[in-house]
Order: structure tokens, then sequence, then C-alpha cells
């Protein structure tokens, strides 16, 4: 009911009597609504861009336009292949980790006796996602790299030879990987600790009744009660599964060539367009590409869900 | 019976208990580590560490490092000066203009809260891309080496603007049309009614965009090439990827020990004085966190 004629608002033109009687709300609003109109709107007429062959002399009007053709190269070359390869799998990598790991901790925190224990353990967890992702760099390399790294100083106390992370590709993904795991993990457990703590107590009363084990309250009580909030947070994490941790690759790989295979995203490469290799419009179309499929993935998914169950859709 | 499910019972929570604080202790120094590395590694003698590496115990201690940032790196302070900057500022702004429109959109006559809702929801759907934007700010809008380049793009986000509503929602609304039928206008309600009743909204979306300011090193990066403006995020960074960095500031005599300009050390005690007031302040301001995310992940 409710529902209904909130559509119908939405579908009506705003009247002008309407607007006159809100002015001093429309006035407090005002400077949000340009805020977005400048800084969110306008640089979508940018996806131009990815169709021109961009020079910062002739500007956005004037670079000459050449159709497909960037889009031609990203995909014949294999580039494109590559940065969409390891956008999906790391993202798929950082959501499924990220949220068992998050929902590991929260079973485990919110059960365990020794609140001062799980006070402490609670704060250090949510620590690290308070620093910024340069820290995380910096982190990265004092642990791996060959000279003094902690890891590279342990193996040659036992006498064995030193690694050089730096040289090979392949051992980067799942360090990229622990560390954005490692910094969501706190944030991440929030959430399911609210889930649980709102769980009734007289399900888990009935359970001991019944003869559970810790064990099997853990799995037949809490795991279903924050099932649909996991399902939730993957559903809606799977839409932007194209959109990359740009700063953690950037801080932890930085333009290390050598490292690229294994750990290039679409948003690394659209970066180094602008800032390094100054391929305006190449970037461009990989940046366009992203929204477009991005937006597309997301509108589909929220349709998905709304058709299974309205309440849980995003709008 | 009562006692065998007794013991079954206990036997499982034994289990549980063990499993349970073997991992959470685990995963607790875990995130735990990287940070006392930092702190040992600052407090380290510079050779022990380019010889024999970073460790978890300082096997030789020194305060070189912290000497020679507080002994004439300037370029620290001026960072400093620009971070609290655009922090206060931003923050501020950033709450001033949140809250209006979070006032706003929980307003039940305002009839255009949905359309306006979807205006703000849809930018973090569909964007033109970071190149499009970086081409606005340094093309169009002149802002390269502007210290409205590092404000501006973090002021406003659809994320803090509906937090904000959600917790305005919670307020309840008969006070609105009470304070209405009391004769107060649009600005009266939302100065002296909501404002005063949201301290904590606001204190946590205020945390949140302060914590967003001061990490930021990514906008300076775009923006910024002139040092008198690095952030000290930014300053880290380039001091992380720049070797040759370290060899300019020895050379126009900003470190005062150019002979062991302890580099390795340095860099940890420099994270540590970029790093420290958000630490110092963690303890007090996490739970504003902690509140902030559960609220925020209500949908509305």
């Amino acid at each position: 009911m409710k529902k209904g004629t909130e559509t119908a608002v939405m579908l009506k033109p705003i009247s002008k009597s309407h607007f006159l009687k809100n002015r001093t709300l429309w006035l407090m609003i005002a400077p949000t609504l340009v805020y977005f109109l400048i800084f969110c709107y306008l640089p979508m007429a940018g996806i131009w861009l990815a169709f021109t062959k961009f020079n910062f002399r002739q500007g956005f009007f004037r670079s000459p336009f050449v159709g497909l053709k960037n889009f031609e190269f990203l995909f014949k070359s294999g580039i494109m292949a590559i940065l969409l390869k390891n956008t999906v799998l790391y993202n798929l990598a950082f959501l499924i980790g990220g949220n068992v790991a998050q929902m590991v901790c929260a079973v485990f925190l919110s059960d365990l006796k020794n609140k001062r224990f799980v006070k402490v353990s609670q704060n250090v967890i949510f620590l690290p996602y308070f620093i910024s992702w340069v820290l995380v760099g910096l982190f990265s390399y004092a642990l791996f790299n060959v000279d003094n790294g902690v890891i590279n100083s342990m193996l040659r106390a036992l006498g064995l030879n030193s690694y050089n992370f730096y040289l090979k590709p392949g051992s980067w993904p799942p360090i990229i990987v622990f560390f954005q795991i490692w910094k969501g993990l706190g944030y991440g457990s929030v959430i399911y600790l609210s889930v649980i703590t709102g769980i009734e107590q007289d399900i888990y009363e009935s359970a001991r009744i019944d003869g559970a084990t810790k064990w099997q309250q853990v799995r037949y009580v809490t795991l279903p009660m924050i099932k649909p909030t996991f399902i939730l947070l993957v559903m809606f994490n799977l839409g932007s599964i194209l959109k990359g941790q740009f700063q953690l690759f950037y801080q932890i790989i930085g333009n290390n060539g050598i490292l690229f295979n294994a750990t290039d995203i679409i948003d690394t490469y659209v970066y180094r367009s602008l800032m390094v290799n100054f391929d305006i419009g190449m970037g461009s179309a990989a940046g366009v590409f992203q929204s477009v499929f991005g937006c597309i993935l997301v509108l589909s998914v929220n349709a998905i869900v709304k058709r299974v169950n309205k309440d849980l859709a995003l709008f | 019976m009562k006692s065998r499910n007794h013991v079954r019972d206990d036997k499982g929570s034994r289990s549980f208990a063990i499993i349970g604080y073997t991992v959470m202790t685990i995963v607790t120094i875990i995130s735990f580590v990287p940070f006392w590395l930092m702190l040992t590694a600052s407090i380290s003698d510079e050779m022990d560490v380019l010889t024999k590496g970073f460790s978890l115990i300082p096997r030789k201690l020194s305060f070189a490092a912290y000497k020679s940032i507080f002994g004439g790196f300037q370029q620290l302070l001026r960072s400093y000066g620009v971070t609290i900057f655009v922090t206060a500022v931003g923050t501020v702004i950033s709450l001033l203009l949140t809250s209006m429109t979070g006032y706003v959109l929980m307003r039940q006559d305002f009839k255009a809260r949905n359309k306006v809702s979807f205006f703000i929801y849809f930018t973090s759907l569909f964007s033109g891309g970071v190149i499009p934007i970086y081409i606005l700010y340094v093309k169009y809008l002149q802002l390269k080496n502007s210290i409205w380049a590092l404000i501006l793009p973090c002021i406003l986000s659809p994320w803090n603007i509906f937090l904000m509503r959600n917790y305005m929602k919670s307020i309840p609304y008969s006070l609105v049309d009470a304070a209405t039928i009391d004769g107060a206008n649009d600005w009266q309600t939302y100065i002296r009614v909501i404002m005063p009743l949201c301290k904590a909204g606001l204190a946590t979306v205020g945390l949140f965009v302060a914590l967003t300011f001061w990490n930021d090193w990514y906008h300076a990066s775009l923006y910024v090439t002139k040092e008198s403006l690095y952030p000290l995020q930014y300053l880290l960074h380039r001091m992380l990827s720049n070797a040759e960095y370290m060899r300019q500031a020895a050379a126009s005599g900003a470190l005062v020990e150019e002979m062991a300009a302890p580099s390795e050390t340095l860099k940890m005690a420099t994270a540590i004085v970029v790093t420290g007031p958000i630490l110092l302040l963690y303890p007090f301001i996490q739970k504003y966190f902690v509140k902030g995310i559960m609220v925020g992940s209500i949908k509305g």
C-alpha cells in the first residue's frame, strides 16, 4: 500500500506550488544538489572521451574523434582480458574470503565468556580499518622486501635462501587478498555481530534443552540466522565486482611492471593511463566499460533480489 | 538424564571455547603485528636494520629517526598543517551540508524526497570515472595545486547522507510537527530541534568524514605537485615510493644528520608520526564507528 503511493509520487512531476511552499527546504538542499550535479553528473559527459584521441591542448571539445578504436585496441591487444580477469577474481576472493573471516570472528566474539578478552580482541581487529592505505603499503614492504623484510630475515636466520617477492608475480594475489581481508575484518564483523546479538536468547535456550552442543547451536541457530545478511552482502557486492580497490593495489604494487600480469586491475590501468602514460582516450575507454557494465550489473542484481524478496531490494 | 545432558553441553562448550580463544588470539595478533613492527622498527638502529632486517624485538635501540624528524623536517610540520586544515574545514562543511540534506530528506512534507534521494543515490551506481573528473578539476575548474582540490572531492557522499538521514529518522517526528505548530520555521526546527537531538549522528558522520580526509593521499596524488601542499599521507607515500626524495631532502639540508640519513627507520618513524593522532584518539572514537556501521547497515 505504502510502496504504491510512493511510486505514484515518483511519477508525478514536482508542481510549482509545492516548490514555493517548500522553498526553504529546497534552499537547504540546493548546495548538495549543485554539488552532485557538478562533481558527479557533469563528468558523466566525459564518457565522450573514450571515443576520442584526447590531448590537453585541444581539450574536451576539439580532440579528434576515433569511434570505437580505443575499445578495439583494448580488446584485441588482450589488455582488457587480463584487467577483467584480475578485477573479477580479486573481488570474488575479497568477497568470499572477507565475509567468511568476518562471520567466524563474529561467531566467536559473540560467544566467548571472557568479556575483557572479547573487548580487547574486537578493538585490535578494528584498528586496521582506521589507517591509510599508504601505511598498508609500508607494512607490506616491511614484511616482504628482499633486503630487510621480516619474512626474508627470518628465512636467512633459518639458513634458507631469501625469496624476492617483488620479482615473482605469483606470490602477490594471496598477499593482496590477505591485506584486504585484514583491513576490513573489524568493520565487517561489527555488522555480523550486530545481527548475532539481535538473535533471541530463547532460541538458544530451547536448542540447549533439546540437547544441542555449542557447535550444533552455531550450526543450526547462529549460521542460519546470519545467512540472510551474508547473502545480502554478497549479492550487492557482486554488483560492484568490476569496481577495483585502487588504493590497495596501488599502494602495495605501485608501478612495478613486472607484477602487472597478476596484479593489474581496471582502476590501476586507468590511473596509469592518466598520470603515467598520458593515454587519456585508452584509459577513458577502460573506465567507461567498467562504469557501464558495473551499473548494468547492480541494476540486474537488484532486479533479481526484488523478484525474490521485495523488502531486501536496494531501490 | 540431566547430568548426561550437562556433560555433553559442557564438552561442546569446552572445545568451542578452546578453538574460539585460539583462533581469536591468532587473529588479534595478526591484526596487531604490523603496528608493533612499525613501532619497534622506528626505534631501531638503522645499520642493524640494514644488515639484519626488521625484527619484532629491537636488537639495538636508537631514536635517531625521531631526532631527524623533529630536528629540522620543516616539510613534516607543513604537511601537518595542510592535513589539519583540510580535515577541519572539510569536516565542518561536510557536516553542515550532510545534516541539512538529511533533515530535508527526513521531512515528510517534502514531497520530492524520493526523487532527490534517487538523484543522490544514482551517483553511487554510475560515474563518469576518474579521468573526466580529473579533467573537470584541472582544466575547467583550474584547481591544480589548490587546497580545494583536496577538500571538495570528499565533502559529500551518498552513504553519509543516508546515514545521517537514518539517524534523524529515529527522532520522533511528532517533535517536528510540534515545533511547526509552535510557529517555528524550517530553519528553526533544523537548528533548535533536530541538531541538538542528533549529536551522536553528527559525531559519527563527522568522524567518518574526518577519517577520510586524514587518510587521503589519492586526491593529492592527482591534483598536487607543490610540496607546500602535500598532506601527511601523500608525504609518506612520496617518501616510500621515491628513494630520490630522500636524497633531495638530504641535499637541501632538510635532514640534520645527512651522513647517516636513516631511511628505513625514518620511514617507520614518519609513519608513526603521521598516524599518531588516529592511534591516540582511537580508544575514544571507536564506539561511534561501531554505532555508525550498525545504523548504516539498516536499509532506509
